[in-house]
Order: structure tokens, then sequence, then C-alpha cells
């Protein structure tokens, strides 16, 4: 008998794609309409603002790939976490961690670029076992959790940065001291390389390898998720925790280690930001963005690995245009379009009911043709 | 003793804004949906009741009646709020969406969308919206004549006195006589606790739920306005975090109306220590160490997370929160 090939209304990845773009889609009607309200004369303008500018030039499409490097990891941070059942939200404390580590390597120790991410990775790490070594051993939900350490995290490292004098631009010439010393004085070896992007991208301020590393991780851990007995475990752990447990799996384990490596993630993220040297770490008043920007990354790409690739190229997309977007509109109208779009795929179930059920209907009516 | 007084006054003024959200958590949770966009609902609440005073500043009404206009702020403030809870609602009990998500969503949005309307409508790069100086309890609000230089009486009542202050007291004794006093308490509580008991007995699920969101997202709405009032510089398309805090509040409360105006002070006494530690004798004084600020920020979320460890495991939380409700599901 002849293996026959699924029909395409039950295809589960294609279905999760066409929900997602029918998610981004509805959420940028709705920012337009939007714009049509503020502001009627300026809304074409605005909107092709919003959806041009990031392939006007070569230098935006630069900043594009520069932005999107930190998105894809908190956005891989997040769904890694949503594999296991866990809502990582603390993604911004775990970024804010691996930022501090991986600064603290490049000013105060003077190491290469590589061993900074390293300290990154471990930073994020070490910031997202809390979540879930409360979970496991005290079943405390992650989301308050995280949202404490998102906290806690921060001012510990306004309170550390402003205590370490190397770190700060003052000790490097500069006069500010509310934020840490530009990486081209203090140590040109840890910005990381261009790699000959630049010359690709006429020459462009905003790129450098960083993107690839992103690629290459996201592809690692698609590996892990989906060929690997651990990234089964894991798996097995979030669709349903006592089943799991009852089959011989370590759910506390996993747990644990699943934040882990979510924590690694975005503190590897935080460190690719920061040491691409266009910015310095200023000392802040609240939770970092990029973390939370992570959260529509993951779920517009349903989790899955490779689709947070896209997805974090998306976000960034727009949001490189919504800076544009001035003077007429604030920036800020992308966040808007962004939160209608997390809105859509909370229920991204329904989504998927009601594109499966098209294509159920398209199906009955040409059987009735025949 | 006035640096007392001070403290004392700045306490309660920002322990308003924590017990008027969390207790707006509270009875969205107690009901079954965990309310994380409590921040979100703060924001708009506040964004809205903002404009109107400065409308009503503009057209005389204010200066005219300035705590019948402010009355009006917060009934604003409120209904704001709560049309704003509606969408977290309808996704979390309709849809039967992922809360959390649906809360973060509505996070992201509330402050996006201030900020482009403040721009839209105030111009470019112009995002804060100034609160009108009547707003504020003084002693001319009573007929009293105003005295010459700071008494310990006159700084502890009046230096930081909003119509807020009062209505949330008046919240605080209505939360909890309607949520252990009454029937409608009673089933709200029971959708969070087991909702197929609380179905297989007559009580509409959805409806109850729906009440619970949208009380959280009045209490939210007024709470994002006293926040504002109490932050002093103005509406700026943020509450500081203040409607996470709250939560913290809410689980360090017990999800009990008492307890949580316990801790809402406990919280506010620590953001005021912070921010008044450089000047105050009585704190260690850590030599040589900047910016000490940061530790006091930090402490009131260290001990929630002491707290949780503790008493995780004898938690009131109520047992469906999270779980959307299925009629056909056992």
């Amino acid at each position: 008998m002849k293996k026959s090939r699924k029909p395409l209304s039950q295809n589960a990845a294609l279905i999760g794609v066409l929900a997602s773009l029918l998610s981004i889609v509805i959420g940028l009607l709705l920012g337009y309409l939007l714009l049509v309200i503020l502001n009627p004369g300026a809304s074409a303008k605005g909107m092709a603002a919003m959806l041009g500018t990031g392939i006007a030039s070569l230098d935006k499409f630069g900043k594009v790939l520069y932005q999107a490097a930190p998105l894809m990891m908190c956005g891989l941070s997040v769904g890694f976490a949503f594999k296991t059942g866990l809502f990582n939200i603390g993604a911004p404390g775990q970024y804010t961690m691996g930022t501090f580590f991986a600064l603290v390597c490049a000013i105060q120790f003077q190491l290469p670029w590589y061993l900074c991410l390293l300290a990154a990775m471990i930073g994020g790490a070490v910031w997202g076992i809390f979540p879930g070594l409360f979970k496991a051993l005290f079943n405390v939900n992650e989301v308050i959790t995280s949202i404490m350490f998102n906290w806690i995290g921060m001012y510990l490292v306004n309170l550390l940065i402003a205590n370490m004098p190397t770190m700060l631009a003052s000790a490097w010439g500069a006069s500010n001291s509310d934020r840490t010393a530009a990486l081209s004085s203090a140590n040109p070896g840890a910005i990381i390389p261009k790699g000959g992007l630049d010359k690709l991208f006429g020459n462009s301020s905003w790129i450098n390898i960083s993107v690839l590393i992103t690629i290459v991780v996201a592809i690692v851990i698609w590996v892990v998720l989906q060929k690997t007995t651990f990234g089964y475990e894991l798996k097995a752990c979030g669709l349903n925790k006592d089943a799991s447990q009852y089959a011989g799996i370590n759910a506390k384990r996993n747990i644990i280690l699943s934040m882990v490596i979510a924590g690694a993630l975005s503190g590897l993220g935080g460190g690719i930001y920061y040491l691409a040297g266009t910015v310095q770490y200023v000392i802040e008043k609240s939770v970092l963005a990029m973390g939370f920007n992570g959260i529509p990354v993951a779920l517009l790409a349903n989790s899955n690995p490779i689709g947070v690739i896209f997805s974090a190229l998306f976000i960034s997309y727009i949001q490189v245009g919504g800076a544009a977007m001035q003077p007429e509109y604030s920036p800020e109208t992308t966040d808007i379009v962004i939160a209608v779009i997390i809105y859509l795929a909370a229920f991204a179930l329904l989504m998927r009911g009601v594109i499966s059920k098209a294509f159920a209907n398209r199906k009955q009516k040409e059987a009735a043709k025949k | 003793m006035i640096v007392f007084a001070n403290i004392i006054s700045l306490t309660v003024l920002f322990a308003v804004p924590l017990l008027l959200v969390a207790l707006g958590g509270m009875f969205s949770e107690h009901s079954g949906v965990i309310n994380i966009a409590l921040e979100g609902m703060m924001i708009i609440g506040a964004l809205f009741a903002c404009f109107s005073l400065q409308a009503f500043d503009k057209s005389g009404f204010g200066p005219a009646h300035p705590q019948l206009a402010m009355f009006c702020g917060i009934l604003i403030a409120g209904a704001c709020g709560m049309i704003f809870s509606l969408f977290l609602a309808f996704a979390a009990i309709n849809l039967k969406a992922d809360q959390t998500i649906g809360g973060t969503a509505l996070n992201q949005f509330a402050p996006a969308f201030a900020i482009v309307l403040t721009w839209a409508i105030q111009g470019q790069g112009l995002t804060t919206i100034q609160v009108p100086s009547w707003a504020r309890i003084t002693r001319e609000t009573f007929g009293l004549a105003p005295i010459e230089g700071q008494t310990f009486w006159n700084t502890l009542i009046f230096k930081y006195f909003y119509l807020t202050t009062p209505i949330a007291v008046v919240l605080l004794i209505v939360s909890y006589v309607v949520l252990y006093k009454t029937r409608f308490g009673l089933r709200l509580r029971a959708c969070g606790e087991h909702p197929q008991a609380a179905d297989s007995v007559g009580i509409n699920v959805y409806k109850m739920r729906y009440s619970g969101v949208l009380i959280s997202g009045f209490l939210g709405g007024i709470g994002g306005l006293a926040y504002t009032v109490a932050a002093g510089s103005g509406f700026n398309s943020d509450v500081g975090g203040y409607g996470f805090l709250a939560l913290a509040v809410m689980i360090f409360g017990n999800w009990k109306p008492l307890p949580i105006l316990g801790s809402a002070i406990f919280f506010a006494l620590f953001k005021v220590i912070a921010a008044y530690s450089g000047s105050l004798a009585f704190l260690p004084k850590f030599e040589g160490v900047k910016d000490i600020s940061n530790l006091y920020q930090m402490l009131p979320y260290i001990v929630t997370m002491i707290v949780l460890v503790f008493t995780s495991k004898k938690s009131k939380a109520p047992k469906a929160e999270g779980v959307p409700y299925d009629k056909g599901s056992r």
C-alpha cells in the first residue's frame, strides 16, 4: 500500500504558520486604523515608514539584523521554557544579568568577546535557576518568581555597577557616571567582530556576526528539542508533568534544567546586544523591554526554534520601521501592533480552529462539485 | 519629628495604589482568572483620568469644585480600567485563552497606547500629562485657616492628602463585606475554587468570572490614578511597576483584604525608605557604598520570595485560578 500524504488541512505546522500570519495581518490592520484615527493625513506615510524602512537601505537592513539577534535569543529563551510548560516572563532579568556578566568580563577583566559571551550565558543561567528551583522545590508559580527576580536583578545590577568604579564611563575618559564604559575605549577586543559583514552591508555600523551566532544557536536548540532524549523528556514534562513522572522522567530536574537553559539563552542575548559596541548599559529605572519582547517572538513562532528566527526578524523589522514614523507618530505605535499580535496569539487555538475550518469548508464544497 | 510625619504620610500615600490594585487582583483571582494585566489597567485608568482632570482644569469646573472634579476623575479612572479589563475577560473567559499571555499583551499595549495617544494629542515628545494642583486636599478644603511653617500633625495629614485615600479606605471595607458577607462574594469565591461544583448548583461561572475581572479593572484603574497623584510628577505613561508589585502584595496578603492592607503598608514603607535612604539617620549607613537605595528597593521583592517559600505549602491561592472554565470538562 502506498503511504498516503497527510492532507493540507491537517498539517499542524502549516496551520500554525497561517495562524501567525493571520495575527500579523490583523495586528497591522488595527495599527493602520489607529494611525488613521490619530492623524488621517499622515497615515499612509506612517504605514509606509513602518513597513518599508527595514529594506529601504542596506544600512537599515543591517540594523534590522542587529536588533533581531538579541530578540531571537530572548524568543528562544521564552519558547524553550514554553516547551517545558513554563512561562519564562523572567527573560528581562536574565537578559540584564547576562549583560552585567558580559560587561564585567569585558571592562573589568579585559577578556576577549567570546569569553564575555560565555560569561553572559552563565549570568543568565544563574538568574534562570531561581524560578526553576522555586518551582521544583517549593511549588511557587514561576511567573511570580520571574517577575520578582526581574526587579531584584535590575536593582542588583544597578547597585553593583554603581560600586565598580572601573566599569563606569567616567573611568575611561568620558564624563558620565550613569552608564558603563564604551567598549571602543575600554576594551576593543570585547566587541563582537564584524566578520566582513559590514562590507556586505554597505559599511553599516550596526551589523556584526551576532545574527549568525544566534541562527546557529536556534538550530542547536531545535536539534536538542527534536532529536534528543533530553528534549523529548522536556517536552513530555511540558505536556503532562504527572504522566511523565509516572513514566520515570525526573520532572523536577527537567524544570530546573529547562529554566537554566532558558536563562542562558536570554543572558546570551544581553551579551550580544551590549558587546556590539554601539550601546552602553545605562543604570535603569525600569526593567529592560528587550526581554519582554522575547514573549511575542516566541508566541508568533509557536515556540518553534526555527520559527523564532523569522518572527524575531519580523518584530525587529517593524521596530526599525516604527522609529522612522516620527515625528507624526511615536515609535511606540509598533508596540501596539505587537501587543495586538500577542493578544491574538493568546487564543492561538481558536485561530487555528478558524483556519482548519476554512480548509474543511473548501474541501466540502469541492466534494459537492464532484 | 517632621521626618517621621513625612515618612508616615508618604507611606500611606504609596500604600493606597498598592492596596487598591492588590484588592483588584484579589477579586479577579477569587473568581478564577489570573490578572497579570493590572499594570496595564492602572495605566489606562490613569491616562484617561489625567486627561479628564486636565479638561476640568481648562473648563473651570476643576478649580471651582476641586474635590467633585477629582471624584469624577476617580470614577473615570475606574470606568476606563473596567472597559480595558473586558479585553482580558473576553480572552480568558469566552475564548479560553492563556490568561498570562493575554495579560502580557494588555501590559504591552497599555503604555504604548498611552504614549501614542498623549503624543498625538499634546504633540511630539510631550508625553507628560500634568495633574492640576487643585486635586490635592488642603486645609482650605475644610475651611481651615492656613498655618505658618511645618507642624507634625499638619505634615502628617495635609502634606500628601488626596481624595483617593479616603476612597481607598471605603473600598477596602466594601471589598471585605462583599467578599465575605454577601451571596455574591461566596459565589465568586466558589468559582475560583471549584467552578464545576459552582455550576452544578446553578451559579453562572462565566458571569461570576466577568464580574471578578471587571471589579479588578475598576480598582486597578483607580489605583493607577492614585499612583499618579502619589508620584507627583504627572502622568508619564507608566506606573513604575506598581501593578506587578501589587501582585506581590496580594500574594503576601494571602488573597485576603485585611492582610493585603498590612502588606501594602509594608511594601510602601520600603519604597519610601528606599527613596529617603540618604537622609534617614536611623538606617545603617554602609560607608563607601554608592546608590544604596537600590538595596532597599530590592528588599520587598526578596522578602516576598522568602515568605512564598514558607507559605507555598499552605497557600490560600484560589484552587482553580488560571484554568479556563469549560462546561464540558469534568
